[in-house]
């Protein structure tokens, strides 16, 4: 349990540390800190077990089915990243309580810290790679928040983009190389990816899945060609540039390739890239570091530089380098954290951090100076500090390398010039800040000591500097092998851990990268002039570029395909149907299957004939859209009679009252548009179009016809059989609507019900005037509502209603039903309206329809519910039979109670639908009779 | 037979078609019912063309396929509401804009997508 814990607590801090924001930075910092020293306490039982290069797991399934689970791993090597980013997160808490300005939003800040801090441990401590991707790009999306802090700069939000950006996309290269990996070996947990690296390395997908995978790391972890984000991000308040980009995140990259080493290292192809990359960009690095005069610009190109010291050391791929690497991982992040600080606590006094301008320092703030020269000296690589020893372990490796011939001294060589302008640049950050005269113009002058607490963080850091420097076995040695057994897998290698191993070559290197580099600091002007002769590329002008061009390329793609016409669209939508339609068709062949054609009777044909014409018809007068409607109207009707003809009564039925209710909604919307449509089409595009439309009426005609002529077998007979033994009804189509498939059928109404009352509050608050007659000069009728309509309308609706009840009631054993029978109310209803008027029949209708609806939802769940409370599944029906006096036996199925639902919502539904269309015009009152009959 | 139905349907589909390409509202409406007539002709026959072999135990001696009876008659249902919706959508479209253009307007060039976000520009 303690392992998910360590990970979920950051979180809940992040939530409960803005709680304390009314106690002021103090409250919410010490509140924030709260979850590292839980998770402190949590990790530290386990060091028994991790000292021996054992492990703890803890598994808990998620997502079995594609292979993410739950699983959290503890070992030497996520142990080691994990007290660094708890250990180096405490002083960064208590860094920034007295960086933060009183009037910034701390609770934000200390929110989005803990933030990072959750998703970097769960990165560290995942067993699953799946699991581990998560947390990853929650890395890069807290750390976009956390660069961004002082979102009113520009400056800041770009370069958070850009780091977003650039860790984003190598985010997505590594989930490709993450699930190439899964694939291969079968499973994401690390066990079984660590334990498979043969098979791994003999897959014929390992030169891309490690291409993939590297790409993350690279970006991640800032390596050449993908450092640029880096230094933009220095834009961050200082507190997370000492903890993402000094001491953690940009870590996350270099973790990564230490994790998969087993898995992955010890190949031509790793060697190549990962050592490459490694050594370009420490030598990138560390001479631009050496000519940035802005604090934090020396810093993060010295961090890049020394990300790619330690990536070199990975892609040498023998175990003492991998050693020195990890070695180097933890000296590093304690000397460059302190100095990010030191530069914080710099920026905070002068209000600058141009090294131009900040010069002898040393006489306003000895204390920090002293911590600051200390942290330097050992980035410089100084005896008796850190960065000293895990230096010498670099040159020392740099010379095992065995590359073919000349090239065997292009490693010691890089190692050294880097090794001299890493010393240069360190001289340069205590020389010209310390020392080299006077401040100039600063603004705020004079500078003196932060608060004392302020200093404690780079105190503390220094101290480790040191102590890891004079007695590397007793400080770091323990975890320091616990590490690189975890890294390599259980074979550590024999490596001394000692100040000086006597003299030798690599003591040699240090010696001439030390004085080199004073001699190169002394002769500055001159690197400073040859320097100045190159145009600086400015990486985020670059970058924007790059940006715009593609975001440009986009919206003229857009432009060109979204131009805003549905017309357009429609075609484009045909063509694609039409295309993706052709090629199966074409398949086929032969559309006449081995059932043959039927013969033809010659009142089916009639009837064929007069809906091919009507539907032919309503196209070629669709312009004059009244006859267009007559025209479709038939063809509706037709439409009724095919379903007729071809045994389907109910279909009929149902085909015929909607007919009849469509053609009036019709009507009643043509009341309110032009009655003529304009020709406004140039005819090539309506000849395309016609041929458009003729393409995809003959694929339809062969796909019928395909279909109708082949035999075919029907899970229907379940329904032949069960109808009457398990619904109790003889009119299967109903039975199926109410009973088997009624589930469908309550999201079917409900369907409805929803369109229904869209179309209500679409029409609310909206107006239109009819135009004043028919397009050709011929105003409205301005007569009342005819007499002999009114007078045969009337007495219909009793007439009406007594029908749809007979049809409702007999519809689960005839040809009949809620929908039915809806549609029938709905269409009497209606003749009223249309006879009569709206505000008559309305004043005489004595419910809102909207209430009928939802009755009729209520009544249909209520029937389906009823069934739960006889512990049967939602919409069992049952039925028994009463005798009834003059009626005689008569069956009673609780179904009838769901087909009431269906018949009041479908009544609700389609008068809602046309009263709110006929009560659109101002002018709805005038059209009924006074005084009615 | 088989052949006069497919004939149907691809009628009721060609004029649906054309008419959905035209630019006014009033004839994408009937263009769509127009399909929605095709569609659920399609999805019946998918049954099969059977004559006197309704569906209703005990009436005949052999039965249609149901089941896709069941299916169109409440796409029919839906296929009104959705009628009903979109003639709604185009009248709303007419009070909002005064122009019965299906793009509610008929210059298609008004408004290209070429505003850029904030910054990048700068």
């Amino acid at each position: 349990m303690s392992l998910p814990l360590v990970v979920l607590l950051p979180f809940l801090g992040a939530i409960a540390a803005p709680l304390f924001a009314q106690g002021g930075r103090t409250a919410i910092a010490v509140a924030s800190s709260v979850p590292a020293l839980i998770a402190l306490a949590a990790l530290f039982p386990h060091w028994e077990t991790l000292a021996d290069g054992g492990m703890v797991l803890h598994t808990y399934e998620w997502l079995p089915a594609i292979g993410l689970s739950l699983s959290f791993r503890l070992d030497g090597l996520s142990l080691l990243f994990a007290l660094l980013i708890l250990v180096i997160g405490l002083l960064i808490i208590l860094y920034a309580r007295y960086y933060l300005k009183a009037k910034e939003n701390a609770g934000k800040f200390y929110a989005l810290l803990l933030c990072f801090k959750g998703s970097m441990l769960g990165i560290v401590l995942s067993s699953n790679l799946l699991l581990m991707m998560i947390f990853w790009e929650l890395t890069s999306l807290t750390s976009f928040l956390l660069i961004s802090f002082w979102t009113h700069k520009q400056d800041a939000r770009r370069g958070a983009r850009m780091a977003l950006a650039v860790t984003g996309g190598g985010g997505l290269a590594l989930l490709a190389g993450i699930l190439i990996l899964g694939n291969i070996v079968g499973s994401f947990e690390l066990d079984d990816v660590l334990a498979a690296g043969a098979q791994i390395k003999a897959h014929a997908m390992y030169p891309v899945a490690l291409t993939l995978v590297l790409l993350g790391a690279f970006t991640k972890s800032a390596q050449f060609p993908f450092h640029f984000w880096l230094p933009h991000a220095m834009q961050a308040p200082t507190p997370v540039s000492a903890y993402l980009h000094s001491a953690t995140m940009v870590k996350a990259g270099i973790f990564l390739m230490a994790r998969l080493y087993p898995a992955l290292a010890g190949t031509e192809q790793w060697f190549y890239m990962v050592s490459f990359t490694g050594m370009a960009t420490l030598l990138l690095g560390a001479y631009v570091a050496m000519f940035k005069h802005d604090l934090k610009g020396l810093l993060a190109y010295s961090t890049v530089s020394h990300l790619g010291l330690i990536t070199l050391l990975f892609g040498m791929g023998t175990k003492l380098a991998a050693v020195a690497a990890v070695f180097h991982v933890i000296n590093h992040a304690i000397f460059k954290a302190s100095l990010f600080m030191a530069a914080g606590i710099i920026d905070h006094e002068t209000g600058t951090r141009d090294m131009r301008r900040i010069n002898g320092l040393w006489r306003y703030m000895p204390h920090t100076a002293t911590l600051a020269m200390v942290a330097a000296s050992s980035m410089a690589g100084v005896p008796l500090l850190n960065g000293f020893l895990s230096k010498e372990m670099f040159f020392a490796e740099s010379l095992q390398l065995n590359l073919p011939g000349y090239w065997a001294w292009l490693p010691p060589l890089v190692a050294t010039l880097a090794g001299i302008f890493a010393v240069a640049y360190s001289a340069r950050f205590i020389h010209d800040v310390f020392f080299n005269g006077k401040p100039v113009d600063l603004p705020v002058y004079p500078p003196h000591e932060p608060p004392r607490y302020m200093k404690i963080p780079v105190e503390i850091l220094v101290f480790a500097c040191i102590m890891v420097g004079i007695f590397p076995a007793l400080s770091v040695g323990p975890l320091l092998y616990a590490a690189a057994s975890a890294t390599l897998g259980g074979n550590v290698p024999e490596y001394q851990l000692t100040i000086a191993h006597g003299f030798n070559l690599p003591l040699l290197m240090s010696f001439l990268a030390f004085f080199g580099g004073l001699l190169m600091y002394s002769q500055r002007q001159r690197f400073f002039d040859f320097h100045a002769r190159f145009k600086e590329i400015d990486e985020k002008a670059v970058f924007e570029a790059a940006v715009l061009r593609v975001e440009n390329f986009a919206n003229r793609l857009t432009a060109r395909i979204e131009n805003g016409s549905l017309q357009r669209y429609g075609v484009l939508l045909m063509l694609s149907v039409i295309a993706v339609a052709a090629a199966p068709l074409a398949d086929l062949g032969v559309f006449i299957g081995v059932n043959g054609l039927s013969p033809v009777d010659s009142a089916t044909a009639i009837g064929a004939a007069v809906l091919i014409l009507c539907a032919i018809l309503t196209a070629v007068f669709h312009r004059d859209r009244f006859t267009a409607l007559v025209l479709l109207s038939v063809v509706g009707l037709m439409v009724a009679l095919a379903f007729a003809r071809f045994s389907a009564p109910d279909l009929a039925m149902t085909q015929l009252s909607v007919e009849v209710v469509t053609i009036v909604l019709l009507m009643l919307a043509l009341y309110y548009m032009p009655s003529w449509t304009p020709l406004e089409t140039a005819t090539p595009r309506r000849i395309r179009d016609v041929i458009i439309a003729l393409a995809a009426g003959t694929g339809m005609t062969l796909v019928t016809l395909a279909m109708l002529t082949q035999p075919f077998s029907s899970i229907s007979d379940f329904f032949l059989e069960n109808s009457k033994p398990g619904g109790g009804g003889t009119n299967v189509v109903n039975v199926i609507l109410v009973d088997f498939r009624g589930f469908d059928t309550l999201g079917e109404i409900t369907v409805l019900a929803i369109a229904a009352l869209g179309i209500y509050a679409m029409l609310k608050n909206t107006a239109l005037t009819p135009p004043p007659g028919d397009g050709q000069g011929h105003g409205w009728t301005r007569d009342a509502h005819p007499l002999m309509l009114r007078l045969i309308a009337r007495p219909m609706l009793p007439l009406a209603l007594m029908v749809s009840a007979y049809i409702f009631l007999r519809g689960h054993n005839l040809p009949g039903g809620g929908f039915i029978a809806g549609l029938i109310t709905s269409v009497a209803l209606i003749l009223q309206y249309v006879a009569s008027g709206m505000t008559w029949t309305q004043d005489r209708v004595p419910f809102k329809y909207h209430t009928v609806i939802g009755i009729g939802l209520l009544f249909a769940v209520i029937a389906g519910a009823g069934s739960l409370a006889f512990s049967y599944p939602f919409l069992t029906s049952t039925f028994g039979y009463i005798t009834w006096p003059v009626v005689g036996k008569f069956e009673v199925a609780s179904a009838l109670v769901f087909d009431l639902g269906v018949y009041l919502t479908v009544i609700g539904a389609t008068l809602l639908a046309l009263v709110s269309i006929g009560r659109l015009s101002p002018h709805s009152a005038i059209k009924s009779p006074k005084g009615g009959a | 037979m088989e052949l006069v139905f497919a004939l149907v349907i691809g009628a009721l589909t060609a004029s649906g078609v054309y008419l959905l390409l035209r630019a006014r509202t009033f004839p994408v409406v009937v263009g769509l019912t127009l399909i929605s007539y095709g569609v659920n002709l399609f999805l019946f026959s998918s049954g099969r063309l059977a004559t006197g072999a309704q569906p209703i135990l005990g009436t005949t001696g052999s039965y249609t396929d149901p089941l896709p009876q069941a299916l169109v008659l409440t796409a029919i249902v839906i296929g009104f509401a959705m009628t009903a919706f979109l003639v709604v959508l185009a009248l709303r479209s007419l009070a909002d804009h005064e122009d019965d253009h299906v793009d509610g307007h008929q210059d298609i060039h008004a408004t290209s997508a070429t505003q850029k976000p904030e910054e990048t520009g700068k």
